[in-house]
C-alpha cells in the first residue's frame, strides 16, 4: 500500500546568487512500513527533499511544486493548521545533529511529553510523565527516573540522539524521516542509534525515509534506495540491485567509493573525478556529464538531453546509455 | 543552586570591599583638601589645621578607612563635645559644605533616582522588548523598518536633547503638562506621577533604542537555531513556538543585560535629572563635584558600585536560574 507519493517535487531558493535549484523533478514513493534510503553527495538536495515533506524548507524566498501525497493527501495544498496536524504526529523527523536538536531550556522529560501533548491536548501531567518515562525505557536510556528531569547538556551525543527518536516515536508516526542520524556521533554509538531505529521500526510499524551518504548504513537496514544528483533522482533499486548490479555510472561511482575506503586510503573523491556541478548554473543536458566516462560515447547526446528514469532490469535508472551497455557495467562494479 | 548563591553572594561581599578600598584611595590621593573646604575662602590655618584633625584627616589613610567602614556599622561622632555631629549608622561620611550627614542626603535623594529608574525602565523594557519582538516577527514588513528607525534615531538621541525638546514640546508650547517639580509618592501620588512622566519616557526610549534592536537580533538568530525546527517538526502552533521556545532563549541574555543597566540607572540619572530638575542621586553627586564635596561623592560613588555590584550578583543568579547550562558550572 502506498503511504506516500512525492510527485516531480521541484524545490528552487532564491537567493542574492541566483536561483539555487535544490530538488528538480524528484519523484517517489514508499510503502507503509517499507525502508528507502536517499544517499547523494553533499548538496544533492537530500535534506531539500526530506525537509519538504513537512514543509520544513525556511527562506525569504523558498519556491515548491509538484505534489506530496501522504495517504491521499497533497501536503503542499494543505493549509497551515493541517500541516501542523501532520508534524510529529504523522510525519516525524530525526535530525542530523542532536547536540542542537533539544532544547537547552527544558528538561528532556518536558520535551517529549510535550510532543505528544501538541497532538493529544488535554493529557494530565501524571499521564504524560508516564509516557515520558516509558519513551526513555523504550529508547534505552538507564535510569529514566532520575533522567527524565535532567536537561540535554548533561547527556552524551548518543543519549541525546536516542531522545531525538524518543520525540519523533512518542506518536508512532507513520512515517519517520531520519536525516543523517548517525553523522553526528561517534563510530561506536553509529551502529546502536541505526539498530534502535531499526527496532523501533518494527515496533511501530512506521516506514522510514533514511538519508545518508554513508553506504554501509544502506546497506544494513533499508530495503530500497534512492540515489540523488544534482536535485535528481538517478537510480532507484532494490539494496540488493543497487549494491549488485548499480545501472547508472554515478552510483557506479559512488559504489567504487566506498571500495576504495575499503581498501584504507582516503580517495572518496578521487573515484568519481570532478566536482559536484553549481546548482544555480546547471550542466545542459545529463548534470552528471561533465564527470561521465561514458558520456563521450554517445556523442552529443548527453550534453544536451536531460535523461528521464527508466526501467533497466528490475531496477531505474536515469541514464543515456542503452540498457544492455548499462548491464554490461554491472560486472565493472566489482572489479576494483 | 543554593552552593551556587551562596558562593555569588561571598564573591559580592569581597568585591564591594574591595570597590570600597578603592574609591576611599582614589578620592584620598585627589589634590584638594578636604579640610581646607570645612570653612569659607578667607580660612585661617589655624582652623583649617584644627578642622583636619576633628575630620581626622591628618591620620593615616588605612585608620580613616577603618572608621568610615566602622561608621556604615556603627555610626559615626564628628567632632568633639561642644561643637560634634552624630550621624548614626549606616554613616556615610559628614558633608562640610552642607551640614549634613551625607546618609540621611542619600536617604533623600534615592527615592528619587529610584523612582525615575523603576519607571523608565518597565517603559524601556516594554517598549524595547515589545518593538525587538514585532520587528523579528514582521521581518522586512513596515513595522520592522519603523522599529528599525526607532532604534537608529534613539541611539543616535543625545538625552539632553530629548529631554530639552520634550519640554519644549509638552510644556512651553503644548502645555498638556506641568513643568515637573518631583513630588514624593506618599505624599501624592498623582503630582509624582506627573512630574515623572517626562523624564521616563526620556529615558526610556534613549534605552529601548538598544534593546530593540538586541530583541530583534536575538530572536532572528534563535529562530535560526536547530531546536526550533525540532519544535516546528513536532507540530507546535507557531504562538507556542514563539513563546514557549523562541522569547524563552531570546529573552535570556537581554534580562541580563537590563538587570546591569538598571542598576547602572540607580547610580543616579545626570543628565535627565539636571533637565528635569529633580532632586535625585545624580544631580546630589553633580552639585558635589562642583563644590569639591568629597564626603558626598565618595559616598555616592559607593552607593553606585553597591547597587552595580548587587546586580551583578542578581543577574548572575537569574542567569543560573534562566539557563539550566549555566547552573551546572
Ligand atoms: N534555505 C536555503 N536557502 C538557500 N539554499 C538552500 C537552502 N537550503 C538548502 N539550500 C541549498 O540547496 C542545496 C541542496 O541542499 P541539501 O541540504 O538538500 O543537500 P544535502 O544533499 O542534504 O547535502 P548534505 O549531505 O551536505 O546534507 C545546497 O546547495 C544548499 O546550499
Ligand atoms: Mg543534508
Amino acid at each position: 500500500m502506498t503511504l506516500l507519493s512525492v510527485q516531480d517535487l521541484r524545490v528552487t531558493f532564491g537567493t542574492a546568487d541566483g536561483d539555487v535549484h535544490a530538488v528538480k523533478g524528484v519523484s517517489f514513493d514508499v510503502a507503509a512500513g517499507e525502508t528507502v534510503a536517499i544517499v547523494g553527495e553533499s548538496g544533492s538536495g537530500k535534506s531539500v527533499t526530506a525537509n519538504s515533506l513537512l514543509r520544513l524548507n525556511f527562506g525569504a524566498d523558498v519556491r515548491t511544486s509538484g505534489r506530496i501525497l501522504l495517504e491521499g493527501r497533497d501536503v503542499l495544498a494543505m493549509s497551515e493548521d493541517e500541516v501542523r496536524a501532520v508534524r510529529g504526529r504523522d510525519v516525524a523527523m530525526i535530525f542530523q545533529d542532536p547536540l542542537t536538536a533539544l532544547n537547552p531550556f527544558y528538561t528532556v522529560g518536558r520535551q517529549i511529553a510535550e510532543a505528544y501533548e501538541v497532538h493529544h491536548p488535554g493529557t494530565s501531567k501524571k499521564d504524560l510523565r508516564e509516557i515520558a518515562l516509558d519513551s526513555l525505557r523504550k529508547v534505552g536510556i538507564p535510569e529514566p527516573t532520575k533522567r527524565v528531569d535532567q536537561y540535554p547538556h548533561e547527556f552524551s551525543g548518543g543519549m541525546r540522539q536516542r531522545i531525538v527518536i524518543a520525540i519523533a516515536l512518542v506518536n508512532s508516526p507513520k512515517i519517520l524521516i531520519a536525516d543523517e542520524p548517525t553523522t553526528a556521533l561517534d563510530v561506536t554509538v553509529q551502529a546502536q542509534i541505526l539498530e534502535l531505529i531499526a527496532a523501533m521500526q518494527q515496533e511501530h510499524g512506521s516506514a522510514v525515509v533514511l538519508i545518508t551518504h554513508d553506504l554501509g548504513v544502506v546497506a544494513e537496514i533499508t530495503e530500497r534506495v534512492m540515489v540523488m544528483y544534482a536535485g535528481r533522482v538517478v537510480e532507484s533499486a532494490s539494496v540488493v540491485d543497487a549494491f549488485a548490479t548499480p545501472t547508472h555510472p554515478y552510483t557506479r561511482g559512488l559504489l567504487k567509493s566506498v571500495k576504495s575506503l575499503d581498501t584504507g586510503r582516503h580517495e572518496r573523491l578521487e573515484s568519481i573525478p570532478g566536482i559536484p556541478p553549481s546548482l544555480i548554473k546547471l550542466p545542459s543536458g545529463c548534470p552528471f556529464h561533465p564527470r561521465c566516462s561514458f558520456a563521450s560515447s554517445l556523442g552529443s547526446r548527453c550534453s544536451t538531453e536531460v535523461p528521464e528514469l527508466r526501467a533497466v532490469g528490475s531496477s531505474s535508472s536515469a541514464c543515456h546509455l542503452p540498457n544492455e551497455r548499462l548491464l554490461d557495467l554491472l560486472g565493472g562494479a566489482h572489479d576494483r | 543552586m543554593i552552593y551556587f548563591v551562596l558562593r555569588r553572594s561571598i564573591f559580592a561581599v569581597v568585591l564591594l570591599l574591595i570597590v570600597s578600598a578603592f574609591t576611599f584611595v582614589i578620592f584620598s590621593a585627589l589634590p584638594s583638601d578636604p579640610a581646607a573646604l570645612t570653612c569659607g575662602k578667607n580660612c585661617r590655618p589655624e582652623v583649617i589645621e584644627s578642622n583636619r584633625e576633628r575630620l581626622g584627616y591628618d591620620r593615616p589613610l588605612i585608620e580613616q578607612y577603618g572608621s568610615y567602614m566602622k561608621g556604615i556599622f556603627t555610626g559615626r561622632t564628628y567632632g568633639e563635645e561642644g561643637s560634634s555631629i552624630h550621624c548614626p549608622a549606616p554613616s556615610l561620611g559628614y558633608s562640610y559644605d552642607r551640614h549634613e550627614c551625607v546618609t540621611s542626603l542619600i536617604a533623600s535623594t534615592l527615592p528619587v533616582t529610584a523612582s525615575i529608574a523603576l519607571g523608565a525602565f518597565v517603559l524601556w523594557m516594554g517598549i524595547g522588548v515589545g518593538l525587538g519582538t514585532l520587528a523579528a516577527l514582521k521581518r522586512g514588513k513596515w513595522q520592522d523598518r519603523v522599529a528599525t528607525a526607532f532604534s537608529v534615531i534613539g541611539v543616535s538621541l543625545p538625552t539632553f536633547f530629548l529631554g530639552l525638546i520634550f519640554i519644549m514640546v509638552f510644556v512651553i508650547w503644548t502645555g498638556i503638562l506641568p513643568f515637573p517639580r518631583y513630588v514624593g509618592l506618599t505624599e501624592n501620588p498623582f503630582d509624582w506621577f506627573m512630574a515623572l512622566l517626562l523624564p521616563w519616557f526620556v529615558l526610556a526610549i534613549i534605552s529601548a533604542a538598544t534593546y530593540v534592536r538586541m530583541t530583534r537580533n536575538g530572536i532572528l538568530e534563535v529562530m535560526n537555531e536547530e531546536f526550533v525546527r525540532l519544535g516546528i517538526a513536532k507540530g507546535l502552533s507557531r504562538r507556542r513556538l514563539i513563546v514557549t521556545y523562541v522569547l524563552r532563549a531570546a529573552l535570556v541574555p537581554i534580562v541580563t543585560i537590563a538587570g546591569l543597566d538598571f542598576a547602572f540607572l540607580l547610580g543616579g540619572a545626570l543628565v535627565t535629572e539636571s533637565i528635569f530638575n529633580l532632586p535625585g542621586l545624580g544631580k546630589l553627586t553633580l552639585a558635589a563635584v562642583v563644590n569639591s564635596d568629597l564626603p558626598i561623592l565618595v559616598a555616592t560613588t559607593m552607593v553606585a558600585a553597591v547597587f552595580i555590584v548587587v546586580a551583578n550578583t542578581v543577574v548572575d543568579i537569574l542567569y543560573g536560574y534562566l539557563d539550566p547550562r549555566v547552573r551546572a558550572k
